[in-house]
């Protein structure tokens, strides 16, 4: 039997799977002010990276950089598009990106006003993704509808209510919904549990724990908290003053801390 | 009818904008009909009525309007109601213009809210007044975004509205500014007309133009265009349909207003448009409540 | 079967550098090499503090070793611990390492029972036969039918190791890793525990254990393997 032993795994992989998507050298900065650093990664389909870090470390400028929101200084966010391969997503021209963005990807917000229509209903929320790739069925799309708001576990009685007339947690579960119903094979979440009562907050993370796996979502996730890192994410990104100081699987970084920010990062987790 | 005197002293430019303003309107008018459905902005004037009484569609009548024009212009159909009236004395007295309540005999029609039943022909333009060009907007607050969704044909969203109704309608319940798609390319408000004239629209002889003041929008269907009324596979497009004909004229295929007789209940339902009502009764068709008063009022007061 | 060892350990060191105490160093082993065989189950010897717990998360990747490297043969080829990418560490733990450690990782809301499942659905079990098997296993170690379907988080703490148990058995990993698994159990279930260790070996796992409990560890011992003879200089 012929072992290979893995001694570079970096240059040449176990079992070769191409990335969904390729951060290279992704540097934003506002005037002086840097946001975030010369950061490189790689997410292969259905891993979860998280971002971890104190406010004003870079997450969220990170992660609105990776997602086509705010197109870096310098570096490339190269994504695996159904259409063109592997491509720099700022390469492509506005028009491709932005359905690339809504045929391929999913956003859920911190807060669900920026992530919902307020206006209009929670089930017309949850199937405007579709209504945006191009279905033009009404009774097939109320059908996904009524599926999807069964599947994150709210009452489908209540699919013509406004978003205002659910809780907040409701409210995370329509944008749950409404960012999975198209199957994205890329998710972003910006602290997705982070207004949330606990007890609010540990279910919906077990639901998304749950969707990720069962769909084999990739997902990259922004959050402060350490329990939800761990919970949800395979590998972790640490980042401090901009720059991504840590990286590693998951458990390897919480138990095992190499960094000194890390360190301190994982000391100051409150034990109960 | 003729056109009221020629007054011995101008104070304003003719048809009221200065020659200028009306150059750059046309040329507005020009790219509007160039890209159907596109809504070009174009910069607005102070017009001497409020937002929301029409200052598109006076600006674009003033930019095209000559002496030789007939004009005529209806509100929600009729000729008769205040602001029709006023707007058509406006012109007779700034352009010169002979007006007119004959649809077939006018040149120029501004309309607030109708087409008028009488089929439109080569030669003749509708004048629409819009009081929000952008269909999108209700949906999206962003001016920024709605450009970009229809220069990219990002038009997903506007079915959101349609989804709405029909669930909670069960059917698609809209019935004015029913959105349409023009030439399978641009998406675009027919301005608040009943959704029974969207098919008026499609292949179309005369040229549609459609001028929203406060917005700074003109927009415009070309003759000959299509239009389609955004519809689901399993929802079609339907245009509403009444169970009664027109009191006074006897009509079964116009669009019909209820009007409330009196404080019992009692209630009629006659052709909105006015002039499609008379030119019937003047043929000899009658409904069942031919004769009654509200017929005397069809003609203008002096 | 082929004979290769299923766990090679080469040349293993591990300091531990604490850098918001001064950059206090704690050495804990140096040089260490190990090799594990299919069948074999080598148990950690040494007291309290000399490094095995440490060892054994060095190993499963949850420690990032100093120097040397940690080979597991995964898919007929070594993959080094140590090395590989964090996908590649999460596909060797998924279908070839397992790991029983003394204290399980409470999920909230999950049940006992799907919890106990979850392993055989992440390598694409059909849940009906997951069921079966969890069910299976939960009735061998005697976890009252009641608790099934609670979330383990309110259970006692051989409760909770029964069920930490089950999950790491349901599946027949190549190479198992238990740390204490038999810490907070009775004597039956200890002895419940023997058997499901035994059948794994007599498949040709390889493990590598601590067990403080003499009686168990006499029952599954190949060898002893001592830590203490690696202790790095401090």
């Amino acid at each position: 039997m012929d072992a290979v032993v893995m001694t570079k795994p970096r240059a040449s992989g176990m079992t070769q799977v191409a990335p969904l998507l390729r951060v290279t050298d992704l540097t934003k900065s506002y005037g002086h002010v840097v946001g975030c650093r010369n950061v490189s990664f790689e997410l292969r389909p259905g891993e979860v990276v998280g971002i971890v870090g104190e406010s004003g470390s870079g997450k969220t400028t990170l992660l609105n950089a990776i997602s086509g929101k705010l197109p870096p200084t310098a570096g490339k966010v190269e994504f695996d598009t159904s259409r063109f391969g592997l491509t720099d997503i700022y390469g492509l021209n506005e028009p491709d990106r932005r359905r690339m963005q809504r045929e391929e990807w999913g956003f859920v917000h911190q807060n669900p006003r920026d992530g919902l229509r307020m206006r209009v209903s929670g089930g017309a929320n949850v199937a405007e993704p579709l209504m945006n790739i191009g279905d033009r069925h009404y009774g097939r799309m109320r059908a996904a509808t009524i599926a999807w708001l069964d599947r994150v576990e709210l009452d489908t009685r209540r699919i013509d209510d406004k978003p205002r007339n659910f809780s907040g947690g409701m409210q995370q579960r329509i944008q749950v919904a409404r960012n999975l119903i198209h199957g994205p094979r890329l998710v972003f979440m910006d602290e997705p549990t982070g207004g949330l009562d606990v007890s609010v907050q540990a279910r919906l993370l077990d639901l998304l724990r749950e969707l990720v796996r069962d769909l084999n979502l990739a997902v990259i996730i922004v959050t402060h908290d350490m329990a939800v890192a761990r919970l949800m994410a395979d590998r972790l990104l640490v980042m401090k003053s901009g720059f991504v100081v840590e990286t590693g699987l998951t458990d390897q970084v919480l138990d095992d801390p190499q960094h000194p920010y890390t360190q301190l990062l994982v000391s100051s987790v409150l034990q109960i | 009818m003729t056109a009221r005197p020629n007054e011995p002293e101008r104070y304003y430019n003719y048809a009221y904008l200065d020659e200028q303003t009306k150059r750059m309107i046309r040329r507005a008018i020009l790219k509007a009909l160039a890209i159907p459905g596109y809504q070009a902005p174009f910069g607005s004037r102070e017009m001497p009525v409020p937002y929301g009484w029409g200052t598109g569609g006076i600006q674009l009548t003033a930019a095209i309007i000559g002496p030789d024009d007939v004009y005529k212009c209806i509100d929600q159909g009729a000729d008769d109601t205040t602001n029709a009236v006023s707007i058509r004395r406006f012109f007779a007295q700034v352009a010169d213009v002979a007006t007119t309540e004959d649809t077939g005999e006018a040149t120029i029609i501004q309309t607030r809210h109708r087409i008028p039943e009488k089929g439109l022909t080569e030669g003749q333009v509708l004048i629409f007044q819009v009081p929000q060009p952008e269909p999108l907007r209700g949906l999206e607050a962003r001016e920024t975004e709605t450009r970009a969704m229809h220069a990219y044909e990002e038009y997903g969203l506007q079915y959101v509205s349609l989804y709405e109704s029909v669930s909670t309608h069960g059917y698609i319940a809209s019935t004015v500014g029913y959105p349409t798609m023009i030439e399978e390319r641009y998406l675009m408000s027919p301005s608040p007309i009943p959704k029974f004239d969207n098919p008026k629209m499609g292949d179309n002889p005369a040229i549609l133009l459609f001028g929203a003041g406060r917005e700074k929008r003109i927009y415009a269907v070309p003759p000959y265009t299509n239009v389609r009324s955004l519809d689901f596979e399993d929802h079609p497009f339907e245009t509403q349909t009444w169970e009664e004909d027109c009191a006074l004229c006897g009509a079964t295929e116009s669009y019909l207003d209820e009007v409330v007789l009196d404080d019992s209940g009692d209630r009629m339902f006659v052709c909105s448009d006015s002039n499609f009502c008379a030119d019937r009764r003047a043929a000899g068709h009658a409904g069942p409540m031919a004769g009654h008063q509200l017929a005397a009022l069809d003609k203008e007061p002096a | 079967m082929s004979n290769l060892p299923l766990i090679v350990v080469d040349d293993l060191a591990k300091t531990f550098v604490l850098h918001n105490a001064d950059s206090a160093q704690i050495p804990v082993f140096e040089r260490l090499t190990l090799e594990v065989g299919p069948g074999e189950c080598v148990v950690l010897a040494g007291e309290s503090g000399v490094g095995k717990s440490t060892l054994m998360r060095s190993i499963y990747g949850n420690y990032l070793p100093t120097q040397g490297s940690v080979r597991v043969l995964h898919d007929g080829e070594y993959v080094d611990i140590t090395q590989a990418l964090p996908h590649q560490v999460l596909d060797v733990r998924r279908r070839t390492l397992g790991y029983v450690s003394q204290f399980l990782r409470v999920i909230p809301r999950i049940s006992t029972l799907h919890l106990v499942m979850e392993p055989l659905l992440e390598n694409g079990v059909a849940t009906e036969e997951a069921r079966a098997r969890a069910e299976t296993l939960l009735s061998a170690l005697r976890l009252p039918r009641a608790h099934w379907d609670l979330p383990p988080a309110t259970f006692s703490g051989g409760e909770q190791q029964r069920v930490n148990i089950a999950r790491s058995f349901i599946r027949n990993y190549p190479v198992m890793l238990l740390d204490e698994p038999t810490a907070s159990l009775d004597a039956e279930n200890r002895a419940i525990v023997v058997t499901l260790i035994k059948e794994a070996l007599g498949r040709g796992a390889a493990m590598i254990g601590i067990f403080h409990d003499h009686d168990v560890r006499d029952a599954v011992a190949t060898r002893l393997f001592g830590v203490s003879e690696f202790k790095a200089a401090a």
